[in-house]
């Protein structure tokens, strides 16, 4: 049985409408991010979860249980915010004993779990200390104790790294997955980082205007992007322009482009393509594929990779990205070369 | 800049004398009510308590301080709950017509305090209100209400809705997040509302004026009513009352501030 | 957490209802009241002609305007210093100066009235130190008359004009001044040029504020004015307690509060567009 399921979820505020319909069943154990650029309805979804705001219509389920009107204190969820909302008049062990507390568990028994979950989140010793007194990584560690502390099924989490530089913010996606998976709890995480959520989730789940524009795992989501927005949202994306022609999908300056599964029957669209699939070489070498002409327009030195902008012709322009290595030869700006992709690495998109 | 120090010496020597002006009254009448002359000289020749015996001694002037005292004990609870609530209403709502209503509560500022009394002086003498000192106290919260409002908005405003939503995910009912949460974090504000509205009502004198009758005449009436005859040092002395009053009360809220900062 | 519409006005009502059962109904009863106790449409409008157009009330009016006008006038100059003073001040001394303004600020204005009186009587401290100095042969009359009147009033709305003009000198930037004296202004120009421009906003909302303040004042002038200090506030408390006319009141408080509220209107106005937070 699913641990999360939502059913047609709605919420309008006034006339604007920023969840339209959204269904879907996260399962027990899941990391399941809401991905998606600010406006795009994550958010508001998260808080009908939490029970912050209540849906028009549609219903929550948490296991077979409706929660859809239930308030939050009775929803038994554990929760990070963003900006992790450390009670500034309490300590640190009366943060992490709060749900505890609130619940008026007996006090031996709050003591044991509160050094469990600080022990967890590798916090030991900092008790009595103040959320002022702590640094951002630290405080991310008292919201995460106080998250967990109650043993909940499922946890809540809103852009909880977005204010940690980014060395700690890897170093805390680690902790959080390993913290969760070994809790076996459902996460939700709310981010509009990418990388984050690729790194992080078992799935994800893109939004766009209120809906989900794709669900899926993470690797899935990146290789097969079912919408431009989708392909452009994780990361730098190739969207070559192609008109079908007796059948046959051509690209800037008439070139024929194939593509492995040409499912759709598309007469114009987007050829998809990422950049590390895109590999560089001398004009008038023989290559293996798709292929395109054209001058380098740019080059660019990222450290493990060289992002190189070729002009295939006036108005379409190619990113690619190479590897570091020992053998790298630095492209120019001004040279000939061509751009060639094998026909299993893209795909057609509408737009 | 050779002329800057001039100008800093001269803006310096401005600013000392009228500071000093600004003091000079308050601190003189202070020194003039342990005078032991027969009438108000400056520095006195004598000292004594002469004049607070004289208030104390008095049994008007004794009513007028107990007057005053409960008058502004209930303004400053009264004034305190209502402005929490409407702020916190405010603060966390999301109503139509807020700047309206803003307005509207801090219209009885701005508003010359003789119209407010006049009107209810008014309404009151209709209603046998005069001199019914929890009545004074409902006209004071008016008077205080704005004051304590923007203290308490201020204060509510720095409190992160997430805190408030922490603690219902942690289990807490509306109570309970109120109690543990929001209490907790505003209680400076608080002490400073009930301190400035306290002080608001305690030297408040128009409407007072108007409400108190003989019945429930206030510390500031009392001396009123003693000006319109002679200025006479016995007023000194309950003038010193009030201003150890008010300090006391500044300093009391001043420590608290730093104490929580 | 945010709340329904239905809690959001239950928390608010109680404060409404406090201001509308003592503020506004008592305010609009009483106008209403008194001058319906006239009769009909045509007697209110000959009261209101027969009050308006005596020469003792428009004299009122006129003397009301004038004071407060000196007032503030009096209250920007000595006040200017002293915010620019406090805007600049650090620890100790900025404490100093704050307790100077604060302190009276907080003083029950008959403790603030009362003092001065002390201090201006004929026999007071003031004509006692110029006697004894040589500097005057007579004691002068600094009391129940125009000057007495002006230095309370003075005296007692310094403080709103120094923490309104305070407000407005802490947010100015001292780069700004360094730069206009960087490009070579002399120390007056970048006064009259950068600071004064910048700072104008709050001398034009403290002006507004101490006038709104002293045109509706009534315990200083009462104890400190003289017969011909009559100001609108007292005119309003004699037609009253002495005459129990109420209509002619129920006028000059119309008068009194468009003034008042034309004034505030334009206030909040251009207080709002400078984006500071008056009350």
């Amino acid at each position: 049985m699913s641990s999360v399921t939502l059913e047609k979820l709605t919420k309008s505020y006034g006339s604007e409408t920023v969840v339209r319909s959204i269904s879907m069943d996260i399962a027990q154990g899941e990391f399941l991010s809401l991905l998606g650029p600010s406006g795009s309805g994550k958010t508001t979804t998260l808080s009908m979860i939490a029970g912050f705001v209540t849906a028009d219509s549609g219903r929550i389920l948490f296991g077979a249980k409706d929660v859809t009107r239930l308030p939050p204190r009775d929803r038994k969820l554990g929760m990070v915010f963003q900006n992790y909302a450390i009670f500034p008049h309490l300590d640190v062990f009366n943060n992490v004993a709060f749900p505890l507390t609130v619940r008026r568990l007996p006090k031996d028994e709050v003591e044991k779990r509160v050094r469990q979950a600080m022990e967890m989140v590798r916090l030991t010793g900092f008790e009595t200390r103040y959320g002022k007194q702590l640094s951002g990584g630290q405080q991310q560690r008292v919201a995460l104790a106080r998250a967990i502390v109650a043993q909940p099924e499922i946890i809540l989490m809103d852009e909880p790294l977005g204010a940690l530089d980014k060395n700690l913010r890897y170093q805390m996606q680690m902790e959080i997955k390993e913290i969760s998976s070994r809790l076996g709890m459902t996460v939700i995480y709310v981010t509009h980082d990418q990388e984050e959520a690729l790194t992080m989730s078992d799935r994800i789940a893109i939004m766009e205007n209120g809906r989900i524009a794709q669900l899926g795992a993470p690797r899935d989501v990146y290789e097969h992007p079912e919408s431009v927005f989708v392909a452009r949202f994780l990361g730098e994306a190739n969207l070559v322009p192609v008109k079908r022609l007796d059948g046959i999908l051509r690209g800037p300056g008439g070139n024929a482009l194939r593509v492995e599964k040409d499912r759709s029957q598309l007469a114009t669209g987007k050829i998809f393509v990422r950049p590390e699939k895109i590999r560089l070489s001398s004009a008038g070498e023989p290559v293996d594929g798709n292929f395109l002409p054209g001058k380098i327009r740019s080059v660019a030195f990222l450290g493990n990779v060289v992002r190189t902008e070729i002009a295939v012709d006036d108005e379409v322009d190619i990113v690619c990205d190479t590897a570091n290595s020992d053998r790298l030869v630095m492209p120019k700006a001004g040279d000939l070369v061509q751009v060639s992709w094998l026909p299993s690495a893209c795909h057609v998109l509408e737009g | 800049m050779g002329g800057f120090s001039i100008r800093k010496a001269v803006l310096g020597a401005i600013v000392v004398l009228l500071c000093a002006v600004m003091l000079a009254p308050i601190v003189i009448v202070a020194v003039v009510s342990f005078s032991g002359d027969a009438y108000l000289k400056f520095p006195p020749e004598l000292y004594s308590l002469e004049w607070y015996e004289r208030f104390l001694g008095n049994a008007r002037w004794t009513m007028a301080l107990w007057n005053s005292v409960l008058v502004a004990a209930i303004t400053c609870i009264c004034s305190t709950a209502l402005a929490f609530l409407a702020a916190y209403g405010m603060i966390r709502g999301n109503m139509p017509f807020r700047r309206v209503i803003t307005a509207l509560l801090l219209m009885p500022l701005i508003v010359p305090h003789v119209v407010t009394a006049v009107a209810l002086y008014f309404l009151s003498a209709r209603f046998g209100m005069i001199g019914v000192r929890p009545w004074i106290a409902l006209a004071h919260s008016v008077i205080a209400l704005p004051v304590v409002l923007i203290i308490l908005q201020s204060a509510l405003k720095t409190v992160d809705v997430n805190l408030e939503r922490a603690a219902m995910i942690c289990g807490c009912n509306r109570f309970g997040v109120f109690h543990r949460v929001v209490l907790p974090l505003t209680a400076p504000a608080i002490i400073s509302s009930l301190l400035f509205a306290f002080l608001t009502s305690f030297d408040e004198l128009v409407i007072s004026l108007f409400l108190a009758g003989i019945r429930a005449e206030t510390l500031p009436v009392r001396m009123w009513n003693s000006l319109m005859l002679q200025v006479e040092p016995t007023i000194a002395a309950v003038s010193t009352l009030l201003i150890v009053v008010t300090s006391t009360a500044l300093l009391a809220e001043w420590a608290l501030r730093r104490r929580t900062a | 957490m945010p709340l329904g519409r239905l809690s959001q006005w239950l928390l608010l009502a109680p404060a409404l209802a406090l201001l509308s059962a003592l503020f506004l109904v008592p305010i609009v009863w009483f106008i209403a009241g008194s001058l319906a106790s006239l009769g009909g449409a045509s007697e209110i409008w000959g009261e209101t002609q027969r009050t308006l157009g005596s020469t003792a009330i428009v004299k009122t009016i006129l003397n009301t305007n004038v004071i407060a006008l000196t007032v503030t006038l009096f209250a920007l100059l000595l006040g200017y210093p002293m915010s620019f003073a406090l805007s600049r001040l650090k620890g100790a001394a900025f404490t100093l100066v704050l307790v100077c303004i604060v302190l009276p600020y907080f003083t029950s204005i008959i403790v603030r009235t009362y003092a001065w009186m002390v201090l201006l009587g004929r026999r007071g401290i003031v004509n006692d130190m110029l006697l004894s100095l040589g500097l005057i042969d007579q004691p002068l009359a600094l009391l129940y008359n125009r000057t007495g009147v002006i230095i309370g009033m003075t005296y007692v709305l310094l403080p709103y004009m120094v923490l309104t003009l305070y407000a407005a000198m802490k947010a100015v930037d001292m780069r700004l001044l360094q730069a206009a004296e960087g490009m070579g202004a002399r120390p007056f120009e970048v006064f009259r040029r950068v600071f004064l421009p910048l700072t104008m906003h709050g001398v034009l909302a403290g002006c507004l504020i101490v006038f709104i303040l002293a045109i509706g004042y009534f315990i200083t002038p009462a104890l400190m004015g003289g017969p011909s200090d009559m100001m609108m506030a007292m005119l309003i408390e004699r037609e009253i307690e002495l005459s129990q006319n109420w209509p002619a009141a129920a006028l000059m408080t119309i008068v009194l509060l468009a003034i008042t509220l034309a004034l505030y209107s334009i206030y909040s106005r251009f207080n709002d567009q400078s984006g500071a937070e008056g009350f």
